[in-house]
């Protein structure tokens, strides 16, 4: 017998890096109207393709093709371009407002604008979100107003989080958004505990857990499948793979699996990927999603393949580790741009329109931005009183609290 | 009254709180058709359905996880983690989530919900099934920790856990489930039956969490410890005749310092007494409070008696426990100390 040959550590490598030519031939884009779609009751062993191809409404004319199409009215489209609209736009001032000082920190959403935002029209009253730090989609899409979302990221006199939360982190419970953690992934078995309790109350709520490529690794992505596959929790577990985990491309957390979809395979959940730069797609795979919740089918997972155009946050640089216009090349092209152009396309909109909406929308975020910062910002003006800070550790001060915070005299 | 043991005890107030409260559910490893590999949650399945009491899959992360989901919604869950052991998984949960949701959403979200854990020595459990990690969340803002060390206290308690507004860490020291263990290994098993606290009430009755207990007065030196070493402290206050003052903590966190410092003022002398291992110990905090509020009164430096700082050992348990000739000991040497 021969000598084997030496054994050889494995790490993957991202297709490109700085200085290199981006190449995304890796990501097969299949036609638009091409994959099937099922009926909800459908077995899950029967739709095992769709965890690996990806679904696609909008053509590159802008045309809606295929089973696909949703039964989405030209309002409620130019309602959803708004949305991602004024999240950008919100994105820009405070991406800035950062630059200024008037904050420590940010995260934008380019590039992700129609995975929440389309999301969160597809929702009930009552169903819950537990997202991420990149989904406020969901929140100004249910038009939760501005200026708190502002006060949250200033920590000014009027954050409702009093001060306590890095910027973004928001909660709120009204609009069926669970406080966000900042730790990964805790979120997405707390949301399928959620579905649980729904469905232990024989209520007809659902929940919606968020996580991204990268932190589908932590292991309560894997005990929330199996709750979720164990009890059949009305829960859609979405997986937003916008290809980058701040530095580190998405085939690190995806390892050998294909496509994170297909993680949900070996649980018996339905798995679907979704273009998730093409806002009629994503909601119609949302739409489907929550009814098979809704109708006690049990979980779905969803991953919208989608790229995030911009850093992670306001801390790193992304030309520090992916080609400096590698989202030039991503072949599903901008969510905005996409829906503008079907919308001109059946006649509903016109370039015209859309620069009078996006300056009418700019002066709207200014003015709520001019509003937030009359109760403060971060080192300026007014702040949440340092007696809050002891204020919410318990329902009631306990008497050891209650001396610190007398110790600092308040 | 009925004469319960502590395991009789737990169930009857798990029983008692489903009976009276419909969001009240109760699930963990073995939990639900089986009741529980300690039997605490034994026929609370067929009374109550598997809708409010379940077994669950081998991950104490996601049996905390969903709890806080659950709790989020507005049930009150009270899950089992198997052994005390058994919980570092579950520990982002529990200290990022649990303990702070009510703090980072400012109210928004809160989190009613008890883990009870079985803890501590004595059962040859080796280190996987002896560890007292009370330290490990009383270190935690936003968690309340609570040690019974009888029946009486374990229902009455764990009722106030399961209605309290803020997650509870409920720890039981399982060498107490069925009698009152002194330390004396070698000794018979005194049952629950023979125990003034083994009676307990049938029906609904609460314990407030941050009260402590004296359970012997007196006035030569002040024993402060919970759980397991309450029965300890009491045999080792027999054999050396010393006159301590016992006190039973019953909820580490809050703390009631109140009793602590009256009964320290008192006595001049003190010793802190717990299974868990010395360094970074729950008795560490007992000692820079009770120095910090009974200075001038102290007339003898506070001693700690505690596990070694060792995993808990499989053969050599016995060393390793702080057992009533080691507390014996400690009381001989704080008296002559001057």
């Amino acid at each position: 017998m021969t000598d084997p040959s030496p054994l050889r550590f494995h790490v993957p490598v991202p297709a490109s890096r700085p200085g290199e030519k981006p190449d995304f031939s890796h990501v097969v884009i299949p036609k638009a109207g091409s994959v099937q779609r099922p009926p909800v009751d459908v077995d899950p062993k029967e739709i095992r393709d769709l965890a690996y191809s990806i679904i696609r409404v909008l053509d590159r004319e802008g045309e809606a093709v295929g089973p696909w199409v949703p039964e989405l009215s030209k309002d409620e489209l130019i309602r959803g371009l708004r949305h991602m609209l004024t999240l950008r736009a919100f994105d820009a001032r405070m991406q800035m407002a950062q630059r200024q000082g008037k904050t420590s920190f940010y995260m934008q959403h380019t590039g992700e604008e129609a995975v929440s935002c389309a999301f969160r029209i597809a929702l009930g009253k009552g169903d819950m979100n537990f997202p991420t730090y990149r989904q406020a989609g969901l929140l100004i899409a249910h038009d939760y107003p501005l200026v708190e979302m502002m006060c949250q990221i200033y920590s000014n006199e009027r954050d409702p989080m009093k001060g306590r939360q890095l910027p973004v982190m928001y909660s709120s419970k009204e609009n069926g958004f669970f406080s966000i953690s900042g730790n990964l992934t805790t979120q997405y078995i707390q949301a399928v505990g959620w579905a649980m309790a729904s469905a232990i109350k024989g209520d007809n709520k659902i929940a919606a857990a968020w996580v991204g490529d990268g932190s589908t690794a932590e292991s309560d992505f894997h005990a929330a499948l199996v709750f979720a596959s164990t009890y059949k929790a009305p829960v859609v577990l979405n997986v937003v793979n916008n290809q980058w985990a701040i530095s580190t491309f998405q085939g690190i957390a995806r390892g050998g699996s294909g496509t994170f979809a297909a993680r949900g395979l070996g649980f018996g959940i339905p798995a679907l990927r979704v273009d998730g730069n093409d806002y009629l797609a994503t909601y119609a795979v949302a739409q489907w999603a929550i009814e098979r919740a809704r109708r006690n089918l049990g979980p779905t997972l969803v991953e919208y393949v989608t790229y995030r155009a911009g850093a992670h946050s306001t801390s790193d640089d992304p030309s520090a580790y992916r080609p400096k216009h590698e989202s030039d090349d991503w072949p599903l092209g901008d969510p905005i741009v996409r829906l503008k152009q079907h919308l001109i396309a059946i006649g509903a909109w016109t370039e015209e329109r859309h620069k009078q909406a996006e300056a009418e929308i700019m002066a709207t975020v200014i003015a709520a931005q001019k509003e937030a910062e009359s109760f403060g910002t971060l080192h300026a003006g007014g702040k949440p009183s340092s007696r809050d800070m002891f204020e919410d550790v318990y329902a009631e001060l306990p008497p050891h609290l209650r001396r610190q915070r007398q110790q600092i005299g308040v | 009254m009925a004469r319960m043991t502590m395991i009789e005890a737990i169930r009857s107030a798990l029983d008692v709180s489903m009976g009276r409260d419909d969001n009240v559910v109760v699930y963990g490893e073995d939990v639900g058709y089986f009741g529980g590999v300690f039997r605490c949650t034994h026929g609370l399945q067929q009374k109550y359905g598997v809708n409010r009491c379940f077994d669950a899959p081998i991950s104490e992360l996601g049996i905390v996880g969903t709890a806080i989901g659950m709790a989020a919604y507005g049930l009150r869950p009270c899950v089992e983690i198997q052994f005390a052991d058994y919980m570092y998984p579950a520990y982002d949960q529990i200290v990022s989530e649990a303990a702070r949701l009510r703090y980072r959403s400012a109210g928004d979200f809160t989190c009613p919900m008890v883990i009870r854990m079985p803890t501590g020595g004595g059962i040859f459990g080796g280190q996987t099934h002896s560890q007292s990690p009370e330290a490990l969340f009383t270190h935690v803002s936003g968690l309340k920790t609570v040690v019974p060390s009888n029946p009486r206290d374990a229902k009455g308690l764990l009722i106030s856990a399961i209605e309290d507004p803020d997650p509870v860490i409920f720890l039981e020291p399982k060498r107490l489930y069925n009698g009152p263990f002194d330390g004396h290994h070698d000794r018979p098993v005194t049952p629950w039956s023979k125990h003034e606290l083994g009676e307990v009430e049938e029906g609904h009755y609460t314990i407030p969490l941050g009260k402590a207990a004296i359970r012997r007065e007196g006035s030569a030196v002040t024993i402060v410890t919970y759980g397991t070493m309450v029965h300890v402290a009491q045999v080792a206050t027999e054999e050396t005749g010393i006159d301590a003052e016992i006190i039973d903590l019953r909820t580490l966190l809050p703390l009631d310092l109140d009793t602590i410092v009256a009964s320290v003022s008192k006595t001049g002398r003190c010793i802190v007494l717990h299974e868990a291992t010395l360094t970074s110990g729950f008795g560490a905090e007992l000692a820079a409070l009770i120095q910090q509020h009974c200075f001038y009164h102290l007339e003898a430096p506070i001693m700690r008696v505690t596990g070694w700082d060792t995993p808990y050992p499989h053969a050599q348990e016995w060393d390793y426990f702080p057992g009533p000739a080691r507390l014996g000991r400690a009381l001989r040497d704080i008296m002559e100390a001057r």
